[in-house]
């Protein structure tokens, strides 16, 4: 009886443990990322940028009108975004016109990253200066809007997107945003 | 080429690791000598094929090889050689390496001081390394790897933080490292001596040095993060209770309780499982701060160089040392509840009991403060941080019986005190408290000072004066002819302790009574604040090897005399365009005054940031103190003595006993 107490006891700090890393475990595994962006729901703000691959081009608010976009901004020094790349390749094979918007980066490496990973961007407006940080209130990598037909911003989503989020949110979105299109 | 002799290297001291703890822990478990017989061998081979990965990576970085993926992100051509070698462990899977490398030493130090140890339990403790240090090989060659290949190689490369640019920050990693692995030790004793089912004097006098020096490394390590932070961050302040400085502080209480509790596990053979614990907790906290750290569970969105795969894996690697260890535990710790001795309330085993319980409280309040975050997260409650207030208002509460038992209990006997002795020791520095309290309360009773300044001074000068009475009264019994000894231990925890007192005044006075004001100034205009008056003299472009930015130049008066000319900078560097704001610290004495360059306000305006901060040094002073006095206790002629034991040999049945040597009375 008292051997039991005793191992009762001895078992505190493992149950202790477990607890904390199911709790750890959950944490790793949720997404901190839904954060309201007071962008939702108004128009693109401004974008002119020049084109990544044809420094001579630019990018500007026109690409959005007409079709369901989403706007991802990302860095080839990111390690994240390498993570969400596979996550872009998919919804890019899906049909999801993804327009890429490449953040305080350096030419070179940036188009030598899409050419390694594989390019899930219609378009990619090259952000030496992280201007969007100002219009679009972009402060961080990745992150990625998803804009309605007429350019208005619906959703965003800060960190890299999970293959589920891309799945279970993302996708339904925009095959809803262009349902509403064709109604219209 | 380099690049892959590195990783065989690397793939090679894995298997050393492999093997050691194979045949360590087996070894030990069937009692053939044999098998034992491979595990030193194995400990020094892993050293060797460590250091051999690690210097062809360090090769890598000097000679800006951009073909290898982890040198072209992070090494560039532009920067200083020494921040060429220092940039190695710059980033992840760099710090990674340095971390198995300081594993590897530590594993053979343990390996070289083990031979006086019974092979079985010398075995167990080295299998036990082995095995962690196996984890964080699989860690590294599965998710981390710093020799893949770029191709094709970038043609210029990245940069280091430039903010970690910087001598301090070179040796700080190093140092906080060699504390977190080195708690493995004292876990590793523990779980070997938990496996042997065995604890016993001898155990904790081999894991108290171990256990000190760990403590030492992680006490340099944080006092030397906390003085970076102060000159280099540019706003001021030492510690921000941020999850990082969290994560290594906490092994820090916790490897304070161990190395009180160690000592009564040692000279009175009790606590034996709780210190068991302790030791098992101190590296699994050091474990969490790496999760805490390497994840991004905790640090907002903005550190997002986070790869979740590593989080993950580390996770797991945490779990399953602690869970293991803790089911050894559960397994074992019931055979230590006969325990040696009882003592009375007044007596020095009380006073480490309550010493154990307020570090633990207090390493349970910064835990809670860190985690919480986490949780309201989790279960949907929505987002929030923990600031300092939290912890001002928790931890600190919590410290102040700490410090009025630190000036008691060196001077209570093991077992049972008696106040009249207590009283015998203590009246001398008692009364010279009280003198100076009543001085400086009629000196100072008209500064206003807030309760807080009161309570840090009188708390810390309780600690300095009652710190040295042991080795002053042996000194004076000497010089009355007595045969009484000074150990260096005696002098270590003294020191330490003058230590704590130092680190109290610093504290209170340095948040309470300092002042800062954010002002904004153009050339030629003035400031006044706390006695001393700025002038803002010029502001010129600069320029460095690779930054460029502006230097201001200020002229601050005392009492209408120069003081001092200074000139905060602000850099912003080049390759990839991080700022740093260099602030200007002058004083270093008695007060800081400090100046830094915030942002250009138009019209030739600057926004300026001032601090007066007093006694501020103290801070730092008491810290690396308490490590001197950690080095001195680790010069006593007890553990070498120790380690000069020949045990018997057991070989066959249960672990045989070891008779420590005649101890001494402290």
């Amino acid at each position: 009886m008292k051997r039991r107490f005793r191992y009762l006891i001895g078992g505190v700090p493992l149950v202790f443990v477990i607890g904390l890393l199911v709790a750890l475990w959950a944490g790793l595994s949720h997404q901190p990322s839904i954060i309201p962006s007071p962008l939702i729901g108004r128009s693109a703000p401004p974008l002119t940028l020049p084109r990544l691959a044809h420094p001579g081009r630019q990018v500007t608010r026109a690409v959005f009108e007409h079709h369901v976009t989403l706007l991802n901004v990302w860095a080839s020094w990111c390690v994240s975004c390498e993570y969400e790349h596979p996550t872009l390749l998919w919804l890019k094979r899906h049909g999801v016109r993804i327009i890429g918007l490449d953040y305080k980066d350096h030419r070179a490496p940036a188009l030598a990253y899409l050419k390694k990973h594989g390019n899930p961007y219609v378009e990619v407006a090259y952000d030496r200066k992280g201007l969007a940080t100002i219009n679009w209130g972009v402060y961080g990598t990745p992150e990625t809007f998803v804009l309605g037909p007429r350019g208005h911003i619906r959703y965003k989503y800060v960190g890299p997107i999970p293959l589920s989020v891309a799945r279970r949110t993302i996708l339904p979105l925009v095959q809803r945003l262009r349902l509403d299109e064709t109604r219209s | 080429m380099i690049a892959e002799i590195g990783l065989y290297a690397l793939i090679l001291a894995f298997l050393m690791a492999a093997g050691q703890t194979f045949f360590g822990l087996a070894g030990a478990g069937t009692r053939r000598l044999r098998w034992m017989a491979v595990t030193r061998p194995a400990a020094f081979g892993q050293l060797f094929f460590m250091a051999l990965s690690y210097g062809c990576l360090t090769d890598l970085f000097v000679t800006s090889n951009y073909s290898v993926r982890y040198v072209a992100k992070y090494s560039n051509a532009l920067m200083p050689f020494f921040y060429r070698v220092a940039g190695v462990w710059g980033a992840h899977e760099g710090s990674m390496m340095l971390w198995m490398l300081v594993l590897a030493l530590w594993t053979s130090l343990v390996a070289v001081f083990s031979r006086k140890l019974p092979v079985v339990f010398a075995n167990r403790v080295l299998g036990v390394l082995g095995a962690i240090a196996c984890g964080f090989f699989l860690f590294t060659l599965i998710t981390s790897n710093p020799f893949v290949r770029l191709l094709p190689p970038a043609l210029h490369g990245g940069t280091l933080n430039p903010i970690l640019e910087d001598p301090l920050l070179v040796i700080h990693p190093p140092m906080l490292y060699m504390g977190y692995v080195g708690l493995s030790v004292a876990f590793a004793f523990a779980v070997a001596a938990l496996i042997g089912g065995r604890m016993d004097a001898a155990w904790a006098r081999w894991t108290r040095p171990w256990t000190l020096a760990a403590w030492i490394f992680l006490t340099i390590g944080i006092v030397l993060g906390s003085f970076w932070s102060y000159y280099e961050l540019g706003w001021g302040g030492w510690w921000f209770w941020d999850p990082v400085e969290n994560a290594s502080f906490m092994p820090w209480l916790i490897a304070t309780a161990l190395i009180h509790s160690l000592a009564v596990s040692e000279k009175r053979g009790a606590f034996k499982s709780w210190t068991a614990l302790l030791a098992i907790a101190g590296f699994s906290l050091s474990l969490l701060g790496t999760f805490l750290v390497r994840s991004g569970v905790l640090i907002s969105i903005h550190a997002f160089a986070m790869d979740p795969k590593r989080g993950m894996f580390i996770l797991v690697l945490l779990g399953v040392m602690s869970a293991l260890a803790l089911a050894v535990y559960i397994w074992r710790a019931p055979l230590l509840w006969e325990d040696g001795g009882g003592f009375r309330f007044l007596s020095r085993e009380t006073m480490i009991l309550l010493n154990n319980i307020l570090l633990v409280a207090g390493a349970g309040a910064v835990f809670i403060g860190t985690i919480y975050p986490l949780f309201i997260e989790v279960f949907g409650l929505g987002r929030l941080s923990v600031g300092p207030p939290y912890f001002d208002h928790v931890f600190i509460p919590i410290m102040f019986p700490l410090f009025f038992l630190i000036g008691i209990g060196p001077y209570l006997s093991w077992k049972s005190g008696s106040l009249r002795s207590l009283f015998r020791r203590l009246w001398i520095p008692a009364l010279l408290w009280l003198l100076a309290s009543l001085l400086l309360l009629l000196l100072a009773l008209d500064s206003h000072w807030p309760l807080m300044t009161w309570l840090g001074v009188f708390f810390g000068s309780w600690v300095l004066l009652t710190a040295f009475i042991e080795p002053v009264r042996r000194l004076w019994l000497r010089f009355r002819g007595e045969p009484v000894r000074l150990p260096s231990g005696v002098l270590g925890m003294s020191l330490a302790h003058f230590g704590v007192g130092v680190i109290i005044l610093g504290i209170t006075v340095s948040t309470t009574l300092g002042v800062w004001r954010d002002m904004p100034l153009k050339p030629g205009q003035s400031y006044r604040m706390a006695g001393f008056r700025y002038r803002f003299d010029a502001l010129r472009p600069a320029r460095g090897r690779n930054w460029t930015g502006v230097r201001a130049t200020f002229s601050i008066f005392h009492q209408g005399r120069l003081f001092a000319v200074v000139h905060p900078e602000k850099r912003h560097f080049f390759p990839d365009g991080g700022t740093t704001t260099n602030a200007a610290i002058v004083g270093g004495g008695l007060h800081d005054l400090f100046v830094s360059l915030g942002n250009p306000l138009g019209k030739g305006k600057w926004s300026l940031r001032f601090r007066y901060e007093p006694m501020v040094i103290f801070v730092w002073l008491g810290g690396l103190l308490m490590a001197l006095g950690g080095l001195l206790a680790l010069a006593d002629r007890r553990y070498r003595i120790a380690l000069e034991v020949r045990p018997f040999l057991p070989i066959e049945g249960a672990d045989e006993r070891v008779d420590a040597p005649e101890e001494e009375s402290l």
